[in-house]
């Protein structure tokens, strides 16, 4: 089998398109991922003991059960339950949903890195609990916690295909149609592969910038 | 009812099964200057978190301007107090930490002015100028745009005594706030403290091992030991004549280390 230019030349509009997907779907993920993930942190923490049972208890079982599964549970077990999603809706839940409980194992360690001294300081100024968070712990426990998150956006996005099980046309399920329907999957799967790594390749100097930018002092 | 501005009456306060506080009756006259003393662990540190509401107690009473600190009052009878009551008992009340906790993500000016822009919504303009005067008062105003990791131990505890007195509390709390910082900063943090004792009304509690400070600075000193004052008097009769001699005992301790008293 030869590698075929002209054929690549033709497909790259498409996969581009399926890229421009994937891209989105893990953006829109890890938004959801870093805010979902903040929300299970904060609830774990809570004074009331169901709260952080019932947290617990979610948190343990979605990161128990494949991604797949969810997945498919949100777009075709969801809508006999009354709620339709659009494929990406639901592809970016599942995904943001899933890696926050990741993303919450992060948020709760940097949170109890904050030396007790900071709370003990705002309570002494007379800061509220919603303005200790908001002005005083989360300002100084996330910035170190960002290159740990970003690891897990990276992951995120290397399994975007997943998604074209459920329908959505990121950049895997747009090479699998084209490669169908040319009987042709060298270049498609190739480029796939390429377009990845791309990013992949982009992705982790950028790490390692916020790893530098977000170096704890001391 | 109106010359005693703290009352401490019979607090108990116990860790597990150590009890760090056992009894512990003292009132506190508005704008009294109080030097709480005692070897290591007799329980200053708690007293003073306690007053700052950082812990609870297990019983007895704390009342601030005759109202208590952990109950309120609803329907006639005494019931735990809730968060409101907690935040407006400790609009009267600022504290001095031994390790400073500046807020490290803010500078110098930010640290002072982000609680009086929080919790009395004051304007930002107004709250600079404030902190600027109190900066000027500290020796920092060219610090204003330092951040914390940037200064000395002795400016960061003149940071943080800015920072409680922004909120213009009536009893300001210190807990050593000298003993982390290296032996020639704690000149430059004592003189601010001694310029706050003579020049304001406001009611001090410190605790403190440097027992010539306390001596010059209180008008009353407390002596702990296991959670109890043991001996109490004014500085010329307690550092020079203590009748207790655990008292005693003690200061001979300090005296032996090398302090002059
Ligand atoms: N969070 C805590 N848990 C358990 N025990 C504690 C806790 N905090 C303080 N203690 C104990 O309470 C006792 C009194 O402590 P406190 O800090 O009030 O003493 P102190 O008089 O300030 O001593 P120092 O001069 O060393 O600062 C000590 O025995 C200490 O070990
Ligand atoms: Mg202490």
């Amino acid at each position: 089998m030869e590698w075929d230019w002209e054929f690549v030349r033709e497909i790259m509009p498409m996969l581009l398109d399926g890229l421009r997907i994937t891209l989105l779907a893990t953006l829109l993920g890890s938004i959801l991922a870093a805010a979902a993930g903040l929300g299970f942190a904060l609830l774990r923490r809570s004074k009331n003991r169901a709260v952080t049972r019932i947290t617990g208890f979610v948190v343990e079982f979605i990161r128990g059960t494949p991604l797949l599964v969810q997945l498919y549970f949100l777009f075709y077990v969801l809508p006999e339950l009354g709620l339709l999603l659009s494929p990406l809706t639901a592809g970016v839940v599942g995904l943001g949903l899933h890696y926050a409980t990741y993303t919450s194992e992060v948020f709760r360690a940097g949170i109890d890195n904050t030396p007790r001294g900071q709370w003990e300081a705002a309570k002494a100024c007379n800061l509220t609990p919603y303005q200790t968070w908001r002005h005083v712990i989360l300002p100084q426990a996330i910035p170190p916690m960002i290159p740990a998150l970003a690891n897990y956006f990276v992951a995120m996005f290397k399994e975007t295909p997943l998604l074209s099980a459920i329908t959505v046309i990121e950049l895997m399920s747009e090479a699998r149609g084209v490669a169908n329907s040319n009987y042709r999957y060298l270049e498609p799967m190739t480029m796939v592969g390429v377009l990845f790594l791309c990013i992949s390749l982009i992705a982790v100097p950028a790490l390692h910038l916020l790893e530098r930018r977000f170096r704890p002092p001391r | 009812m109106t010359d005693t501005i703290i009352d401490i009456d019979r607090v108990t306060k116990r860790y597990g099964s150590h009890t760090v506080l056992q009894d512990l009756c003292f009132s506190v006259r508005p704008g009294e200057k109080l030097a709480l003393i005692g070897p290591s662990g007799s329980g200053k540190t708690t007293i003073l978190r306690t007053l700052m509401t950082l812990e609870t107690i297990e019983s007895g009473t704390i009342r601030i301007d005759g109202e208590p600190l952990f109950q309120m009052e609803r329907n006639g009878s005494l019931v735990p107090a809730d968060e409101a009551h907690l935040h407006r008992m400790r609009t009267k009340i600022g504290m001095v930490f031994q390790l400073f906790n500046l807020f490290p993500h803010k500078c110098v000016l930010d640290n002072v002015t982000l609680a009086p822009m929080l919790t009395k919504g004051v304007r930002k303009a107004d709250a600079e100028r404030r902190a600027m005067e109190l900066l000027d008062l500290v020796g920092l105003a060219d610090k204003a745009r330092a951040m914390p990791a940037q200064l000395s131990g002795g400016q960061k505890q003149r940071v943080a005594i800015a920072r409680a007195l922004a909120l213009q509390p009536r009893i300001m709390l210190f807990d050593e706030v000298t003993s982390a910082l290296d032996p020639e900063l704690v000149e430059e943090v004592l003189s601010v403290m001694r310029m706050l004792g003579s020049t304001t009304d406001m009611t001090m509690l410190l605790v403190t091992h440097e027992m010539s400070f306390a001596h010059d600075f209180a008008d009353r000193v407390l002596f702990f030991d296991r959670g109890r004052i043991v001996e109490e008097g004014p500085p010329d009769v307690l550092f020079t004549n203590p009748t207790h001699e655990r008292t005693q005992a003690f200061l001979k301790k300090i005296i032996a280390a090398g302090q002059r008293i």
